[in-house]
């Protein structure tokens, strides 16, 4: 874990990379998120002061995606597509076999902070669905064997 | 040794990645000098990994390839496994119209060289010769409309910010292609980013706008990455920048990530959004034409309208509307998904039925099961029984049956689907990505959800009410969120009641 002073450093740095951009909070907080697995709470005054806006909107707007995250994730990142093509070729099954075999629900983490499972509406495989990012990398065709063998690479 | 091994996320998602390593491996071991292209997807994603090596008589398709079916590149290539012959007498590339894909699959899509040789930026040359207002009325004349799903003509939008008095101008591609169904502004950023690069340049110059913007969905990270790289190349080679083609013209564009917003697709929520703001909806007027990026007259075009362009440019307005059926002009890109045998990309003129793309084109379903329904235009799209398989596609055609082509996805079930399910998923999935702006769409959403539950525990007076809440999410929101999501939902209560029945009967 960085200590505040560290963190508030990095985002300095990302602040003024960004300098003079038009519509720069997204690619900012894009950039933090990249840095840091996750947006630290401590930043959002930093970012708001450096934008002259109010640590309010920081929070609405980082509040308002989804894929801006307030906590780190686990390790590793299952993103399961929910969206109406995979489901028409067994993606709510898929699901529930995730659900049980890591036992979690959505949006939840593992307590050993192994991994996150996460909903996605579209990754654009809806010709080879169901289809899953895990850890960054696109997975087409996931079925319930696929999913078990990609949960015990991450072991 | 030339090798064609497609980067498109479809491919990759199948083991495409893999593939190219094991070909290289190989490759090396046989001492064979091989030339790997990365290129973008024939559109035939149940072929994929599909590799194409290149032979006197033109390029031979192979497919679909696993890691085993490798060492057999390297032998008679007659006798491979996976050999489907020459890749140009496929029958489902054969039966296109490919004018705006006619460059994705063939070309390296980060070669500017492969670009000019396949007819890229012919069209921007042409621009360069016209003034505004000709650019304008050739694509007015060419009858295309929106093709992320409104049907506007783009023509009209760019005359008025063509005619918008302004200190800067702005052009903005809709990249945010978050219906499900829907893989075409990914297949074509990802097989052939300089159309899209070229399509911006010429709105540029017909609106007098020197800046533009993709915004594209997070979720596409080999469409960004490619995307990225290719504005680089075009600025290096002067396609982009202070002098347009050594034409003294400027435009410039820059690539922007969304954050899994699915309303962001919505024009004004995306505007938001790149201004750094919570992606929420404007009311309209203003339109963004007048008042769009930072309150400046802004051109918000889809991917597939603005890659549409330079083949227009190319080959005249009057060739592009020679395609087509009534006002639907020109083609479409047919994005074939969900329970398929054959699904992908399919560009074709305007006018097949439904029942022959379902039936003929996408062979039926994956499954072997009947077909029960296909949702078109993505999760705000009606679901089509087979009854209304007669319907032409085209945007009226469609209309007139209280359905939409939307971004041109089809989505196709088996009989095993429940479409009071559907319903309740049409409703949830607004409530998850409802901005919350309008009560219509943040309220009624989940109440539709609600609403459906009663349905499904055999309250049958619930389903007046769900008729009437429809109605007034359809004629009381802001965008198209709230006021399509009724589609699916009142599709799916009015063409398969008995799924909405099931329990009543089963009680008594």
């Amino acid at each position: 874990m960085l200590d505040s002073n560290t963190t508030i450093a990095k985002v300095e740095d990302i602040l003024a990379r960004h300098h003079g951009m038009e519509g720069a909070l997204l690619p900012i907080l894009h950039a933090i998120q990249a840095e840091f697995g996750h947006v630290p709470q401590v930043v959002l005054p930093v970012v708001a002061k450096a934008m002259n806006i109010s640590r309010a909107e920081v929070h609405g707007v980082m509040s308002f995606y989804h894929d801006f995250r307030e906590e780190p994730a686990g390790r590793h990142v299952i993103k399961l597509c929910r969206a109406e093509a995979c489901q028409a070729v067994g993606a709510d099954r898929v699901a529930d076999h995730a659900k049980k075999l890591l036992g979690l629900e959505w949006h939840e983490t593992a307590k050993n902070g192994s991994v996150t499972l996460e909903p996605i509406f579209c990754l654009g495989l809806c010709a080879c669905g169901p289809a899953a990012l895990v850890d960054g990398k696109l997975v087409g065709r996931v079925d319930e064997a696929k999913l078990d063998a990609l949960v015990e690479e991450m072991k | 040794m030339k090798i064609y091994l497609p980067l498109d996320s479809a491919a990759v998602a199948l083991g495409a990645d893999e593939i190219a390593e094991s070909i290289q491996k190989h490759a090396q071991a046989k001492a064979v000098t091989v030339t790997l292209v990365r290129n973008g997807s024939r559109g035939m994603v149940w072929l994929e990994p599909m590799v194409e090596v290149e032979s006197p008589a033109g390029r031979l398709a192979f497919g679909p390839m696993s890691l085993a079916d490798v060492p057999a590149l390297f032998g008679d290539l007659s006798a491979h496994p996976k050999a489907l012959g020459l890749t140009d007498d496929l029958p489902w590339l054969k039966a296109q119209t490919r004018l705006t894909f006619a460059r994705v699959g063939v070309i390296d899509p980060l070669s500017l060289d492969d670009y000019k040789t396949q007819g890229g930026l012919s069209g921007l040359t042409r621009a360069l010769g016209m003034d505004r207002a000709a650019i304008v009325a050739e694509v007015t004349a060419s009858g295309l409309r929106g093709r992320g799903g409104a049907g506007f003509p783009t023509g009209i939008k760019w005359k008025t910010v063509s005619e918008a008095v302004a200190d800067r101008k702005y052009i903005v591609c809709n990249a945010d292609e978050g219906d499900s169904a829907t893989f075409a502004d990914r297949m074509l950023m990802e097989g052939d980013p300089f159309t899209l690069i070229e399509g911006m340049a010429i709105a540029g110059l017909a609106c007098g706008a020197t800046k533009g913007f993709v915004y594209i969905r997070s979720e596409y990270p080999v469409a960004i990455r490619v995307m990225e790289e290719a504005v680089k190349i075009a600025r290096a080679a002067g396609v982009l920048g202070a002098s347009v083609l050594g034409c003294g013209k400027a435009f410039d564009m820059e690539v922007r990530v969304g954050a899994g917003a699915y309303v962001c697709g919505e024009e004004t929520s995306l505007l938001n959004s790149l201004e750094g703001k919570r992606g929420v909806v404007r009311a309209k007027p203003p339109l963004p034409a007048l008042q769009g990026f930072m309150g400046k007259p802004t051109v918000v075009n889809n991917v597939i309208s603005l890659a549409s362009i330079p083949v227009i440019f190319e080959k005249g307005a009057e060739f592009y509307k020679g395609f087509g059926l009534g006002r639907s002009r020109g083609t479409i890109p047919l994005q074939i998904a969900g329970n398929v045998k054959h699904g992908g990309l399919y560009e074709i003129a305007f006018g097949l039925t439904l029942g022959d793309i379902v039936d003929k084109i996408a062979g039926g379903t994956a499954s072997g099961r009947p077909v029960k329904a296909v949702q078109v235009g993505g999760p705000l799209g009606a679901y089509f029984p087979r009854s209304l398989f007669d319907t032409p596609f085209g945007y009226e055609e469609f209309a007139g049956k209280d359905g939409l082509i939307g971004h041109a996805g089809l989505t196709v079930f088996d009989d095993s689907a429940d479409m009071l399910a559907q319903a309740r998923f049409a409703m949830e999935f607004c409530a998850i990505e409802s901005c919350g702006k309008c009560t219509p769409c943040r309220i009624g959403a989940v109440r539709g959800v609600e609403t459906v539950d009663r349905i499904a525990k055999g309250d049958a007076s619930a389903i007046p009410l769900l008729t009437d809440l429809c109605a007034t999410m359809k004629a009381g929101s802001l965008c198209a969120l709230g006021g399509f999501t009724p589609y699916p939902v009142l599709s799916a209560l009015s063409h398969f009641p008995d799924d909405f029945t099931r329990m009543k009967d089963a009680a008594e």
